[in-house]
Formats: structure tokens, sequence, C-alpha cells
């Protein structure tokens, strides 16, 4: 968690990238926060790949069934991520549902993601009500950060709310959708965000969902700490595979815009 | 303290339900809470709600006295006949009480998932009743399966929506439904099929439903000279039906109150919807209940002859009452439906529903006394299952 909270203390601008676990390939985990450290990713959240992921648009429903096909599992993930703090350096988020959570056992699952070096979880089917009333705890113990979502229709009331129990950072869900890419900003986006901006919250924001290409990204930056890709990474992935340098330019062309040739 | 068979402030029955969503549908679901009871006990919904389940649907249902299936059990079979209400089942008690909510908080667009069809066709029909836009999901698989709904569904005016994630039936078409809720959450009501879903929805549909054990309890009076029989079965997918034929027993212990739910080709064979009987606690479609799972806590795909019994969960009301043992699931296999059904279908001249012909078969399993009053849901008509009665029973 500290390693999350002096990245938000120290930059701006940042990158962060969604991919889920086990897809391409089972085993392309590893290699693919590798490639996206060296490329530039500030921090990334690791999807844990569910059957029924509720707020996924095609894209990652698609990653996640082929992950699941391909054998992974949360056994295999924190197999796969054993050592990962002697490899990668940059912070590490998971993202998954709450029911194979439960099943693995919520603080078994909390204190190996300690183990693992894990900064924080993104669990959008755990409501705020049901994390203060059970799980605080156990995430302050093992300094483990729940970061919680934030949407357009989201009440200021409530907003305070998760502001005040967040110990990271916000995800701003960008508009009223499941994940996936879309075109550019649109003027209610923008409002959306300045609005946002101008309840002076303690917390810094992510943006994500429909931040594709870099001038979205800089053009989210303007209003919020930075943004999240994820569909059109795992789009990337789907076109090229885990190729390292393919991906290594993917995310340099995200935060600067230069193309290189793949 | 009675152990309390109704959710508490948060949506809870014991450690079942609750809401278990994504911030996205916060807000929804919230407005839905606060407004669903006064909407429901407020006068003027009360009064077009009766009105309609009268001159529309056709309620009261029929409680009917099955004579040769009395002989047959030797005790006294009462059949409720949710098989006669407009649509072909039950579901349209829930598709205009919620029909009705929807319009009174102002929503312009109604969304549905289906498995079978019959919440569908029950949806769609509402709709065109009030003139609203209705948008139905349903798996790849189920559409394959059952053509004449969809097709009912379209002629209803209806836009049916291919679920193409994951298993493609009955909880791939409930998540595209809560997808589609996320991206429209406006003018946008998800009109729920079962008592499952987040808190309210089970509270919601179970309430609607009672208006079945609410009947039953007037109409065997008159028959009987006493309101309570000695058991209560009913067919459990989500288990709306089971429970709105429950609700006004729930705490009168005396009343037995059964569960049948599909174990398909059998507990142990890997094809079954035996969410109670193997079940274990998780989170599906925003409800703490039992489910089944992989050891990894994938969900599985159900399997049952009945395609409105497939669900790999159940309400949370029912996962309470299974747990407090108030109430008693039995495993019912396709052969023991098929077998059920072509009995009923002999000795009463009523053709059911696949799904009703599980709680029926589940009778075998009682010990039953002559002097019983058993009343059974006939939770809906079996002309939708013709194909696979056709089929299994050979009928060509």
């Amino acid at each position: 968690m500290k390693k999350l909270i002096s990245l938000f203390k120290q930059k701006r601008n940042l990158l962060s990238v969604y991919f889920t676990a086990g897809f391409p390939e089972l085993n392309s985990t590893v290699p693919i926060l590798k490639a996206l450290e060296e490329g530039g990713a500030d921090f990334v959240e690791i999807g844990m790949p569910y059957s029924d992921p509720l707020a996924d648009g095609p894209v990652i429903q698609n990653s996640s069934s082929r992950a699941l096909t391909n054998g992974m599992s949360l056994k295999v993930l924190f197999e796969q991520l054993k050592d990962i703090k002697q490899q990668v350096s940059i912070p590490l988020i998971l993202m998954g549902y709450l029911n194979p959570v439960l099943k693995f056992g919520f603080n078994a699952f909390i204190e190996r993601c300690k183990e693992t070096g894990i900064s924080g979880l993104i669990i959008p089917d755990l409501p705020y009500e049901t994390y203060i009333e059970k799980y605080e705890p156990v995430f302050a113990r093992n300094k483990i950060s729940n970061i919680f979502l934030i949407t357009p229709q989201t009440p200021k009331q409530r907003i305070l709310n998760l502001d005040q129990a967040s110990t990271s950072f916000l995800y701003m869900v960008s508009s009223a959708a499941v994940t996936g890419t879309r075109q550019g900003l649109s003027k209610r986006q923008i409002k959306y965000f300045k609005r946002i901006n101008s309840m002076k919250l303690s917390t810094p924001r992510m943006v994500g969902f429909g931040i594709s290409n870099h001038e979205t990204f800089k053009e989210v930056c303007q209003y919020a700490h930075g943004a999240i890709v994820g569909s059109a990474f795992i789009k990337h992935l789907e076109n090229y595979g885990h190729d390292q340098e393919a991906i290594i330019n993917f995310v340099k062309n995200l935060k600067t815009g230069e193309q290189t040739d793949i | 303290m009675s152990t309390s068979f109704h959710p508490d402030k948060k949506g809870f029955y014991g450690p079942f339900g609750g809401a278990y969503i994504p911030e996205m549908l916060i807000p929804n679901i919230e407005s839905l809470k606060k407004k669903y009871l006064k909407i429901l006990n407020s006068d003027t919904f009360r009064k077009s709600f009766k009105t309609l389940l009268e001159d529309y649907a056709g309620r009261p249902t029929p409680l009917y006295y099955a004579t040769r299936l009395s002989e047959h059990y030797g005790c006294n079979i009462w059949l409720k006949r949710e098989d006669l209400a407009h649509t072909g089942s039950h579901k349209i008690n829930n598709t205009i009480g919620q029909i009705l909510l929807a319009r009174e908080m102002g929503k312009k667009r109604i969304i549905a998932e289906t498995g079978a069809g019959q919440h569908g066709v029950a949806t769609a029909t509402v709709c065109a009743l009030m003139g609203l836009k209705c948008v139905v999901y349903m798996g790849e698989t189920d559409i394959e399966r059952q053509a004449p709904n969809v097709a009912r569904m379209k002629m209803l005016g209806a836009e049916v929506k291919t679920a193409i994630s994951g298993s493609r039936t009955l909880k791939d078409a409930t998540n595209e439904a809560l997808r589609d809720w996320i991206a429209n959450p406006l003018n946008t009501y998800y009109l729920i099929g079962s008592v499952v879903g987040p808190h309210p929805y089970p509270d919601l549909v179970a309430r609607l439903q009672s208006v079945i054990s609410g009947e039953i309890q007037w109409q065997l009076r008159n028959k009987t000279g006493k309101a309570e029989p000695d058991y209560v079965v009913a067919c459990v997918g989500g288990g709306s039906n089971a429970a709105g034929s429950f609700y006004h027993y729930l705490s009168t212990p005396e009343v037995k109150l059964i569960g049948a739910e599909a174990s398909g080709q059998g507990l142990t064979s890997g094809k079954t919807a035996a969410s109670i009987a193997l079940g274990e606690t998780g989170v599906i479609h925003g409800s703490m209940t039992y489910l089944m799972q992989t050891d990894d806590g994938q969900i599985t795909e159900p399997y049952s002859i009945s395609a409105g019994l497939d669900y790999p969960g159940i309400g949370p009301l029912h996962a309470w009452l299974n747990q407090t043992g108030r109430a008693r699931y039995l495993s019912v296999t396709d052969q023991e439906a098929l077998d059920a059904a072509l009995l009923i279908t002999r000795k009463e001249g009523i053709i059911p529903a696949l799904e009703s012909a599980h709680a029926l078969a589940a009778l075998d399993q009682l010990e039953l006394k002559s002097e019983q009053n058993v009343v059974v849901t006939i939770s809906g008509r079996g002309d939708k299952d013709m194909k696979a009665y056709m089929e299994k029973l050979k009928l060509l």
C-alpha cells in the first residue's frame, strides 16, 4: 500500500494498465507484467478471471473465459506471482469479483496478497457498506488498500463517504457503462470530471472505462491523477500476443503518443 | 424471539441476501429500495394491482381438488392452478406488479432476463399493455431451445437480445441485463423474474407472488373449513412460485413447506441444478446464497430438462428457509418429473409445465396420510414443453 501512496504523492499523469491473468496464455502473466513496467506503466491491475464478470464489457469477458479455459485460478495466480517482488517494482493491484475470493477464504486471500506484495484490491461487487462492516480491519491489518469506484450517478454524500474510506485512490468510472473502449470524451464527461474536482476530495482519482489512446489519456489527465487502460490493452494482446517489444511500444505510445512500428 | 422470514433493512435473511453489486448499480438499487414498499403499500398501487390481476390475468386461479390424483396418493391433493393465469404461468403476477412500480417510478424502458422464456413473455405482455419499450435478454442456447416463446415476445413488440457471453443461458442473460442497467441507469427499469438478485428484488418479487398463498388460504378455508393445509409443495428454480406459495404460511409451522429442486440426471451425475442439495454459500447476481460452483469459485452451468429450473443459484429466502429447517427441499430427477407429468395428465387431464411436474414428483417422497391436505402449485402449463414431452414420452 505504501508504494501506491508514495507513487500518487510523487507523480502525476499516471498510467495504469489492466490485463486479465492467464490471457492470452496461462503463463503470460509475469512476462506481461515485466513488459508493462519496462514500457513505463506506473502501476498495473491484474484481473482475476471470473465466470460471471457483470461489470465488464465483451472484450474483458472474453479474456476472462479464455483465461479460465487456460486453467487460471487464484491458486495458480498466486503461484505465478510468488517471486514477483524480485522481478517487478511498480505497485500491483488485483481486480476481480467477490465469489472466487470468498471461496478462497477472504482472510486467507488478503494475507496471500500481502505475502505476494500486492498493494491494493478492486472488487466491484464488494460494496462499501459490507467493506466497512466486515472487512476494513483485515485490509488495514495487512496494509492492503481497498479501491472504491465512483460513477457519474454516485450521490455527493456517498462520494464523500467513499473518499473518507479510501486509502490510496478512487477509481472514477468515466461514464455509465461497462468496461470497453469508446471514442474521446464527451462534454458531459468533462462536466462530471470538473464537478468531482470541485469537491476537493482528499483522495486522488484515476479515470477508467473507455480510455484507449494517448489523446484521451492526455485529456483525462487534465482532470485526474491519471488514467486506467484495460480493454484497449486486452485487444492489443488479442492481436499481437504477449510479445515483449509490442507491449513496451503499446505502453510508450499511450504515454507519449509516439508511434513505433511493431 | 421467533425467526423472521422477512429480510432485515439491509436485505439479509439470516446470512443470505444483501446487495453485492458494483457501485454503478447502487443508485438504482438504492432508489428502488427507498420506494418499493411505499409504492406497494399505496392505495393506488393496490387498487390497480388487484384490478389487473382479476380482470387481466384471470385471478383468482382455481384451487382444484384433484380426485383421481388424491386416490392415487391416498390423501387430499389440491392443485393451485397458476397454469390457468394469463400467459400460462405464475410469472404474470410479478410482471404486473413490477410494471406498475416501474411506471410509478417514471421509467420508460423495461429490461428483463429470461431462461425458458416464460418471464420474458410475461414481461413483454405487460409492456405491450402499458405501451413501454421492452428489451429481453435471453441466452443463445435458450433462444434455440425455446423458439415459440421467442416468437411470442417478438409478436408482443419486445426486442429479444441474444446473450452470447459465458454459457449462453439464464445466468448469462441475467449478467447481460445487469450490464444493460449499468449502461442505462436513468430511464431503465430492470424487471427481474424471480426471488433472486440484489435486495430489494427477492423481497419485492416474493411480495408480489404472495397473492398465490393469499388465495390458497381463503380458498382452502372455503372448501375445507381450515385455511392451513398439511403441506404446500412447489418447484424451485430461483424460487418465485415457491416463495409465493409459502409466503402466508411462513410463520405457521404446522404447515410443512416443501420445495422441489431439479437434480437433472441425478445429484452425482454432474448434470444437475440442485443448488440446495449441492450448493455452497457464495455470491451470485448480487445475492449471498447457495450456488453451484467449482473449487475455484467459478459459477458452474446447471442442467435440468426444465429450462425454468436450471439456475445455478437460489433465492436467498429459500437458502434461509433451508438453513432454519422451516422448509424442506427435495431433489427430483428429469425422469421422475416426466413420470409425474404423465401421471397428472392421465389422472386429471392437466398437462403441466416441466417445472411444475417436479413439484408433483416430490409427492412420491412424502409420507402422506389419508386425512391430510396437500396443496401443490402447478406453476405453469405444459404447452411450451411439448417438444420435450414428444421426445421423451415418445409421442410421435
